[in-house]
């Protein structure tokens, strides 16, 4: 059986407004879908919704079938979710944050150093993340993805602080991930060149 | 990095935040330091406020030893979750595949390793400020041994119940003293009636038994209460 996220009838209420309402989605193996909206239209929150961290109004979400609500644990060892706060220790170095990770989600055999090189923060390692620059603390989070052998990214921004460069790597990333039979959920206001199956959602 | 195929244990989580925890507060010394200096201060200043009068501070001892180790607990209790609230590694956590409870023990070890631990290794050194016997000390430690993971613990609730308020110390500390008071009152007490020549079992039977019983729902109720804070 392949893997799938499924949503049915979302709606999500912020105090008194409505972000969304009615929204079904359907992702399988090798899709992306691109959320895009103004900035305060819920892009964040239906992420966080879809990562279980809100609770919604209605609705299910389904991974493979089975509702992510009673089988958390199960649909969060499937995802990895770069959010707009990265999540590292700044006292903590590279090495010392990534090897956390490990203890947290299944790591994929790609050769660590291989991918710090590839994301220009080789030379990083051993510097506290307080002292990186903010998008170099991106491209962190980004090895973090990466190193975790999960079919489901959820990137919330993931272009944000990057430069040109930065920026064709990740949209290089995620081809590279869609290839694999991989899913992607991305939220951005930029013009994104992916290849592949792109749904859209205009929130 | 290393290749780990299987999936990993409940123990893999919890250690492995534990050891984090660590290692930030080993380079963070000071976070480590402000609650034992405070405790070391109050403990201090009191015999010299109350006067030279031995009768007095070997009756006084006990209560304000345990007083002012357990304001220094509630001191460390503050920072539990907030850095982890602000730079995101909280939402981490939340998406893990780790069992929330487990990694909430995990920091929760963490914090009495680096809060209530010191608390009692630094306590006889305090002690000899109030002219306490020596037999009497290693009671002191005990007590304080036993009670202070009950306050790791049960602090590691209320952190999680106020993480996202804005200032929430003052209501920190109202959601916990009243179930700490048992604590503080059988810790206290039975430090003083050693000191007056009674048994000791029983006073650490109780701390014990509260310290497990504290230990069988704090896990639980704090990830319940984590999912609740951040949403």
């Amino acid at each position: 059986m392949t893997a799938k996220l499924t949503a049915d009838e979302l709606t999500l209420f912020r105090g008194e407004r409505c972000l969304f309402q009615g929204l079904s989605f359907a992702l399988s193996p090798g899709e992306l879908l691109l959320l895009e909206g103004r900035n305060g239209s819920g892009k964040t929150s239906l992420m966080r919704a879809i990562a279980g961290l809100i609770e919604l109004e209605s609705g299910e979400i389904f991974w493979n079938g089975e509702p992510v609500r009673s089988n958390r644990q199960a649909f969060h060892g499937s995802l990895v979710w770069m959010a707009h706060r990265v999540g590292l220790k700044a006292d903590l170095t590279l090495v010392e944050n990534l090897k956390f990770e490990a203890h947290l989600r299944a790591q994929s055999n790609q050769d660590f150093d291989e991918v710090l090189q590839r994301l220009g923060i080789d030379r990083l390692k051993r510097l506290p993340i307080r002292s990186l620059s903010a998008g170099q603390q991106r491209r962190v989070a980004l090895a973090r993805m990466m190193m975790s052998r999960v079919p489901l990214w959820l990137m919330d921004e993931p272009f944000t602080n990057l430069d040109r460069e930065g920026r064709s790597l990740v949209m290089e990333l995620t081809t590279e991930h869609l290839d694999r039979d991989g899913m992607c959920i991305m939220a951005a206001h930029q013009d994104i060149e992916i290849g592949g199956n792109v749904q859209k959602i205009l929130l | 990095m290393t290749d780990e195929n299987e999936t990993l244990g409940i123990f893999s989580g919890m250690l492995g935040i534990a050891r984090r925890d660590l290692l930030l507060a080993w380079k963070r010394p000071g976070d480590i330091l402000n609650p034992l200096f405070f405790f070391a201060m109050v403990a201090t200043l009191f015999p010299l406020a109350v006067g030279p009068s031995p009768e007095q501070l070997e009756l006084s001892g006990p209560a304000v030893l345990w007083v002012a180790a357990l304001l220094a607990m509630l001191l460390s209790l503050n920072s539990l979750f907030l850095s982890d609230y602000e730079d995101g590694s909280l939402d981490q956590m939340l998406v893990s595949p780790m069992p929330l409870s487990a990694l909430a023990l995990g920091k929760t070890l963490a914090h009495w390793l680096t809060s209530g631990l010191p608390l009692v290794l630094v306590s006889p050194v305090v002690a000899i400020t109030f002219r306490m016997p020596f037999s009497v000390t290693g009671v002191l430690m005990l007590t304080l041994l036993l009670g202070t993971i009950s306050l790791s613990l049960l602090g590691a609730v209320g952190a999680a119940l106020t993480v996202g308020l804005y200032r929430g110390t003052a209501l920190l500390s109202l959601l916990i003293l009243p179930l700490a008071m048992p604590v503080l009152i059988f810790g206290a007490r039975t430090v003083s009636l050693v000191a007056s020549g009674d048994g000791v079992a029983g006073g650490l039977y109780f701390l014990g038994a509260y310290a497990v019983l504290v230990l069988s729902f704090s896990p639980f109720a704090t990830a319940a209460a984590l999912r609740i804070s951040n949403e």
